[in-house]
């Protein structure tokens, strides 16, 4: 009896003793000298996810971490909110052929070590990124340059460390020799991919990608992983961009909802997406601070061409479709005013824009019956439309299923997925039923981005493996072209044509819906909408 | 006594590895390729793939998987995850510590509100006060943890303003007591309804009468004789509860934003990171073996009458 009695009193001392040490631990590494949220004077916060991966350049393309790369690294040039160039690093990028590139770089630019920015530390980057063995995620866009095939041949490793078409002219001047014409390879330029990398790097790729040294308007502090990620204005900066602040805290929350609620406390300066639940409020919560602005996006429903349900239909049968979709409704009352009806298939804010002459796009049930009639109807009458569940998807595909269910009569269901690698694995392996839900945020602001990218026969996001002759020779004809604006305008007519063929349905066009608390100011949105951080300031 | 430990403890050996087994096989067949899934909506050839496939050993069978990772387990080694590049054990070491400290915050005011309640309900059944424990722990159990967590967090962060509505990078201790009360109330009503019942029915039985009638006194009467019988069924929940109290934090990590063990599973789960997930369970099912092993060692301790060999 007194045994038992004293063992209880043991187990319990263990549990108390274990509460003590695990608390006691945390509690001596607080300090205490931080101010309430830990952010230093000067510095903005904004809701910045853990990134992916390693911080390169080449290997990064969602975008938490290319918020980070973009503050640590300056390509050649940027773009301004309205899809205009602007040099930053680069002093010029001429062409007379469209096919050899000449580059010169302002010269006086360093890394954050302090080494000197050259010719060579682009083309020593830009050989490292595209080579097969390194296995970046983003290999595939230096694949315009000549020589591309020696360093990432389709199979087996790579036969030559060098493109042949990169050659220093001196220490700040360099070309770029491609394998075919690309009128448009400047504004590729501008993607986060073609960052330089400093002699450093090649040393230790695995540690710099937890320690990046860039060349960009921030240097890199701390990152305590899964929780934050901190930079530092950098005072030497020379380019166009230099920062405002004096840095930045990139935050990971949980849920969208969390950082809302951080923002509306006052311990975060800006989120990038109010969520669902806060939408309807959001603006009256944040006053000036909300933020609602249209970017270069566009949401779509892709046909699989190999599916049973669209394999050689008529086109006609697709515009009919499209037409039984109320774009405007949904748009409003579903998705809460957070997108815009598409009116073509490239968005607005990219070169070449157009308003299409053609009212396919328009909802008009009695017409959408009549060609649907015309194309020889749906084989079954029925369409599935797969999506993601994990992406807040589910709400707009019933609601379309729902518009071309009542105008048309035609059946229509929604294919969840439970998240998006297994929605991707789907589109991979050809095993899309019907419609697959696609998207795409513009890589550079030319429609060339939104035609080519998705729609050429070849092109490697073609998840719908829609494959069209006079498509295809159209874009050739783009892509031959001498100048931009002959290769935009030489788009715009394979955009034309894309009306008779539909590749795709396009649905509406993204905007952010994002906002900022009362401590910063100057938060503006860039083409492919994220907000533009160099330039906010602290009051 | 001594045998009987070690018995439970050769037990877990099978536990363990029937379990790893498991959850490695129900990762394996979720559909979903976690290096395509690096690249998004982005095409990547395939020979790339395949490199970094073979470079993370998941182009081998299932069972060789399994082998290698129990292989490197027993070394120590979690693997590495595929994205991050990050040694799992740094990852979920990362994460362990504020769920423990939160699960601990949560498993202790589970045991000292939950069985504090059930004794003050229990001693006087069908009154007013066991009525209005029985009505206050159905609304706990009956309401979803993140409707709780929203009302609590929108109640005492927003409109009393007397606390942050998500705790800081490194949290202190007084920042985790609303996410540790949201996290326990569920086990809480549990514990307090399970005290409860089994207190009202040991009131009446004969040993109770007998230790009134020798005169002890009233303190005594309860706090010995009633407690150690009442006990029992609580501590067989209190138990399972620590592991469930690691495990089931996903909801309120969320709400209050800690980066504890619910949302590296979570979002290991949507990137189909398998040493992640294994990891992290393998962690939780040894926490639950230990916490059961504890629970019927204290059987021993509450009654003498269940005897070891």
């Amino acid at each position: 009896m007194r045994g038992a009695k004293s063992a209880k009193w043991v187990a319990g001392a263990a549990v108390i003793a274990l509460a003590a040490t695990a608390c006691g631990g945390s509690d001596s590494s607080d300090g205490g000298k931080k101010n309430t949220s830990g952010q230093p004077a000067g510095y903005v916060s904004i809701d910045v996810g853990e990134p992916q991966k390693p911080l390169m350049p080449a290997d990064t393309n969602e975008s938490n971490g290319s918020y980070v790369i973009q503050s640590l690294f300056t390509q050649l040039l940027d773009f301004d909110d309205k899809g205009e160039i602007v040099l930053t690093n680069a002093e010029s990028v001429e062409t007379e052929d469209s096919k050899t590139w000449t580059v010169k770089l302002k010269a006086g630019w360093k890394f954050h070590n302090g080494e000197a920015v050259t010719a060579q530390s682009y083309i020593d980057a830009w050989n490292w990124y595209a080579n097969v063995d390194n296995k970046q995620q983003n290999a595939f866009w230096f694949s315009d340059i000549k020589g591309y095939e020696d360093v990432h041949p389709e199979k087996g490793a790579a036969k030559s460390k060098e493109m042949s078409g990169l050659k220093a002219v001196d220490d700040t001047t360099f070309t770029i020799e491609l394998s075919n014409k690309v009128p448009y390879f400047n504004y590729k330029l501008g993607y986060a991919t073609f960052a330089p990398l400093p002699k450093v790097f090649y040393d230790d790729p695995k540690a710099f990608g937890q320690k990046p040294i860039g060349n960009g308007p921030y240097t890199f502090e701390k990152w305590t992983h899964k929780k934050l990620i901190q930079v530092k204005a950098w005072d030497e900066y020379q380019g166009p961009n230099k920062a405002a602040n004096k840095g930045i805290q990139f935050k990971n929350y949980s849920t969208v909802e969390a950082a809302y609620t951080d923002l509306v406390s006052g311990n975060l300066d800006m989120i990038r997406q109010v969520g669902p639940r806060d939408l309807p409020k959001y603006k009256t919560d944040l006053g000036d601070g909300a933020i609602d602005q249209p970017y270069a996006a566009i949401q779509s429903l892709n046909p699989a061409f190999y599916s049973k349900t669209f394999k050689d239909i008529d086109p006609k049968v697709l515009q009919g479709l499209s037409m039984a979709i109320d774009r405007d409704t949904i748009t409003k009352t579903v998705l809460n005013g957070t997108r815009i009806p598409a009116t073509s298939f490239t968005p607005p804010q990219v070169k070449g824009n157009q308003t299409l002459d053609s009212d396919i796009l328009k909802f008009n049930p009695a017409k959408a019956k009549e060609l649907i009639k015309a194309g020889g109807g749906v084989p079954e009458n029925k369409i599935s439309i797969q999506y993601n569940a994990d992406g807040g998807h589910k709400e707009w595909v019933t609601a379309v299923c729902e518009s071309i269910r009542n105008s048309t009569g035609v059946d229509c269901v929604g294919d969840a997925k439970p998240d998006f690698p297994t929605d991707l694995e789907a589109r991979d392996n050809n095993e899309v039923k019907g419609f697959y839900r696609g998207g795409w945020v513009a890589d550079y602001p030319v429609n060339v981005n939104f035609l080519k990218e998705l729609y050429h026969s070849k092109a490697e996001s073609n998840n719908g493996r829609f494959a069209d002759k006079e498509i295809d020779e159209l874009m050739a004809k783009g892509d031959k072209a001498d100048s931009l604006e002959a290769s935009v305008a030489a788009y715009q007519e394979v955009e034309k044509a894309l009306v008779d063929k539909m590749p795709a349905i396009p649905l509406w066009y993204y905007a952010i819906n994002g906002g900022h608390g009362k401590n910063v100011d100057n938060v503006k949105v860039d083409f492919h909408g994220d907000l533009e951080l160099t330039g906010v300031t602290t009051k | 006594m001594g045998r009987y430990v070690a018995r439970r403890l050769l037990q877990m050996i099978p536990v363990f590895i029937g379990s790893t087994l498991l959850v490695f096989l129900m990762m394996y067949a979720l559909p979903g390729d976690p290096v395509r899934a690096l690249a998004g909506e982005q095409h990547v050839d395939a020979t790339q793939i395949a490199a970094l496939k073979a470079e993370y050993g998941l182009d081998k069978p299932i069972w060789q998987q399994y082998l290698n990772y129990l292989a490197n387990l027993f070394q120590g080694d979690f693997g590495t995850q595929i994205g991050t590049q990050r040694p799992v054990a740094e990852v979920i070491a990362d994460a362990y510590p504020i769920t423990v400290r939160l699960a601990i915050f949560a498993f202790v005011f589970t045991v000292v509100a939950g069985i504090s309640l059930g004794i003050i309900a229990g001693l006087k059944a069908e009154s007013i006060r066991d009525r209005g424990l029985l009505g206050l722990t159905l609304v706990l159990i009956s309401m979803p943890s993140f409707v709780l967590g929203f009302l609590v967090q929108n109640f005492f962060a927003f409109q009393l303003g007397i606390a942050k509505p998500s705790v800081s990078l490194e949290p202190t201790n007084g920042e985790l007591i609303m996410p540790a009360v949201v996290l326990a109330s569920l086990s809480l009503a549990y514990v307090a309804r399970l005290t409860r019942t089994s207190v009202a029915e040991n009131m009446r039985a004969d040993y109770m009468r007998t230790a009134v009638a020798k005169g002890l006194p009233r303190r005594r009467v309860i706090g010995v004789h009633l407690m150690r019988n009442s006990l029992i069924p609580v501590v067989t929940f209190l138990g399972t509860d620590i592991g469930s109290l690691m495990g089931g934090a996903i909801v309120t990590e969320g709400i209050f934003n800690i980066k504890g063990v619910g949302s590296l599973v979570f979002d290991a789960l949507g990137k189909r990171e398998g040493a992640t997930v294994v990891g992290v369970v393998t962690l939780l099912v040894v926490v639950y073996l230990v916490a059961s092993l504890l629970v019927d060692l204290l059987y021993a301790v509450l009654d003498p009458r269940i005897r070891y060999a």
